[in-house]
């Protein structure tokens, strides 16, 4: 390693002489840095100086700029600034550095907090009707695009659309069964733990039973597949959109609705609802596990309680909103998909929208239909 | 300048399953020099350049850079050296979070504890070196030209006043203009600053220009090394087509004809 570099002052007849020794490289450019500003305020300004660097041993870019800060520095001075014994072979590097332009550009100038904040919200206000205007035209879309395979349904993706159903559907049936297992299982503890105290133990099998296959079966899988298949839709989409491809396919006279998309939320609205109904058994199924091993009934029980307490109404209700959240979720996933601009930050920023908003709108969409059933008597 | 090689590379193996892409690469670097390395397409130069970055590992060889052998180094010694080279790849991968201006500052920050306002002034310098405008320092690298990003992709790569550089296709994606500035660009920073410069490229023009020394790979191996009179001369099939087919003898008549 060089020696450690050094900036010693002394006085000469005719004014001050700044001797430089060392290595003035990008290694010592820290204490350099203090050298230098240490010497710009120290050195009398009405003096002439010389700066010596007969005894450098290494200089580059950061040691010749930080010697032609201390020059530029002294310019309004009154005493001269003269460099004496510059080694020849740094030369040209000193002239580079002497050239070039020091000042970085200023940073964007900041308002005020307030009208920041007003601003954004502003920005947000009308980012939520562009959004939304972005979302109802991606339903219309997918309808035309319904449209268009109904009057010719050889233009079809049926391979794709295979290949999407096996993605979204067969490989997420072990965790969608796991967790609704789960599930079913935790609601029958709870329900046998607090009713208990009343006596009420029968009544948990009313309540496993409608709560899983009119809510909870649909949501918590609509709420997993927002989160597994949606993101990967809008991360596939908007990485394709990042790589041109969508404007490969478009300029080829494909419609990428066509090709793309419809084949992806025909996928998932068959998907949806196969996992809501395995979801439910599942759930069902770890309910009744519970209440033999901690509720104490026996399964011939617990099969009887629960031909009694469920209708076929209950488990049609929950099957019909599966496909319109399955809609809504590929419609939001694509649409985030087609937003996402040229940056891997933009694709992060939309694969997250893409899920909240799913899941925020599955949940919204269910609250309707409760409303919607309840007014119809189901 | 003395002869010693800033890169030495013996017998070099690299694989994927059964396909051996490099199969006994054997070639030193000067100090000093640019070295010019000419290949197929998909003939293993992005890979040797990978691998000797230490991006892809080796089956079996030696590389040495900068007198250390990494294949032995510790993380340690290999951070010391990482820290003395710098890498342009072919796409600029310039950082998408940061403005041009944070992109050359990130080894600065990484490597060195130095104050802001150098880091800015030094940052500026190194912009302003390659040619980058001004007004363009607080840009994103998605609003950047391709000319812009390998740029400022250039300029990040020269942060820390590196003894070595590695440029993956530097002139690819630009048009003649920009290419040809491009390299005189890489030609006048390697005289200033000293560099030796290790580069891959498809550029006949950039190598006629600016290479010292060039090596050819192919059928993963290096068949001719040598200055581009070496080139014309070699007897190899496939250098032979390369530096004399039709695009080359083009250009080789265009450069003789331009001399005075």
């Amino acid at each position: 390693m060089a020696a450690p570099p050094s900036l010693s002052a002394r006085a000469v007849p005719d004014g001050v002489e700044l001797a430089a020794e060392g290595a003035w490289t990008v290694t010592h450019a820290k204490s350099l840095d203090g050298l230098v500003d240490k010497a710009t305020r120290e050195t009398p300004s009405d003096r002439p100086l010389t700066i010596a660097l007969h005894r450098i041993t290494a200089l580059d870019t950061y040691g010749a700029w930080l010697i032609e800060r201390l020059v530029r520095a002294r310019r309004d001075a009154s005493g001269a600034t003269r460099l004496d014994g510059l080694p020849e072979r740094y030369r040209t590097l000193y002239d580079e550095i002497r050239e070039t332009e020091h000042d970085p550009a200023p940073a964007p100038e900041r308002r005020s907090i307030l009208v920041e904040h007003l601003e954004a919200l502003g920005q947000a206000t009308l980012r939520f009707g562009q959004q939304l205007l972005a979302f109802t035209a991606m339903l219309g879309a997918i309808f035309a695009s319904i449209g268009r395979v109904l009057t010719d349904p050889k233009s079809f993706r049926l391979t794709s659309t295979v290949h999407h159903l096996d993605r979204v559907c067969w490989q997420a049936v072990p965790i969608m069964l796991l967790i609704t297992f789960l599930i079913g299982a935790i609601i029958a503890q709870q329900g046998f733990f607090h009713f208990r105290k009343f006596g009420a133990d029968a009544y948990v099998v009313d309540m496993v039973g409608i709560l899983v296959l009119r809510e909870i079966g649909v949501l918590i899988v609509a709420i997993m597949i927002a989160g597994r298949s949606g993101s990967a839709y809008t991360a596939e989409l908007g990485s394709m959109k990042m790589r041109e491809e969508i404007d490969a396919m478009r300029t080829m006279g494909r419609d990428p609705m066509d090709v793309l998309i419809l084949p992806r939320i025909v996928a998932l609205v068959i998907a949806l609802p196969i996992l809501t109904f395995l979801g439910a058994m599942s759930a069902l199924y770890g309910g009744g596990l519970v209440a033999w091993a901690y509720g104490g009934m026996s399964p011939d029980i617990y099969i009887e309680r629960l031909r009694e307490a469920v209708s076929i109404t209950h488990f049609q209700v929950g099957m019909i909103k599966a496909p319109f959240m399955a809609l809504v979720i590929g419609a939001v996933a694509c649409t985030q998909g087609l937003a996402v601009k040229g940056s891997a930050e933009s694709l992060g920023l939309e694969t997250t929208a893409s899920v909240v908003k799913s899941i925020f709108l599955v949940i919204v969409l269910d609250g309707l239909f409760a409303v919607f059933f309840a007014s119809v008597d189901m | 300048m003395s002869a010693d090689p800033i890169i030495d590379v013996r017998d070099l193996v690299v694989g994927f399953g059964s396909r051996l892409v490099l199969n006994g690469v054997s070639f030193d670097v000067k100090r000093g020099e640019i070295f010019g390395f000419v290949g197929g397409s998909g003939s293993g130069k992005s890979v040797l350049l990978r691998t000797i970055i230490g991006l892809i590992p080796r089956r079996a060889g030696t590389i040495e850079v900068l007198g250390t052998r990494l294949d032995q180094a510790s993380d340690e010694q290999r951070r010391s050296v990482e820290r003395r080279w710098g890498v342009l790849f072919q796409q600029g991968a310039l950082f998408s979070s940061l403005t041009a201006l944070q992109n050359v500052q990130f080894p600065m920050r990484e490597y060195l504890d130095l104050p802001q306002r150098l880091m800015d002034e030094m940052a500026a310098a190194k912009l302003d070196m390659v040619g980058f405008r001004r007004a363009d320092h607080h840009k994103m690298p998605s609003e950047l030209s391709g000319g812009m990003t390998k740029r400022v992709a250039l300029a990040r790569a020269l942060a820390l006043d590196p003894d070595l550089v590695f440029l993956d296709e530097p002139t690819s994606g630009l048009d003649p203009i920009s290419a040809g500035d491009f390299d005189a660009l890489i030609r006048t920073l390697q005289r200033t600053l000293g560099l030796t410069v290790f580069m891959i490229t498809h550029d006949l023009e950039s190598l006629h220009t600016i290479a010292d020394r060039v090596g050819a790979l192919a059928d993963g191996r290096v068949v001719a090394t040598g200055s581009i009179a070496d080139m014309l001369a070699s007897d190899h099939p496939w250098v032979s087509t390369y530096f004399r087919g039709r695009r080359a003898s083009a250009l080789t008549s265009r450069l003789a004809n331009s001399e005075p």
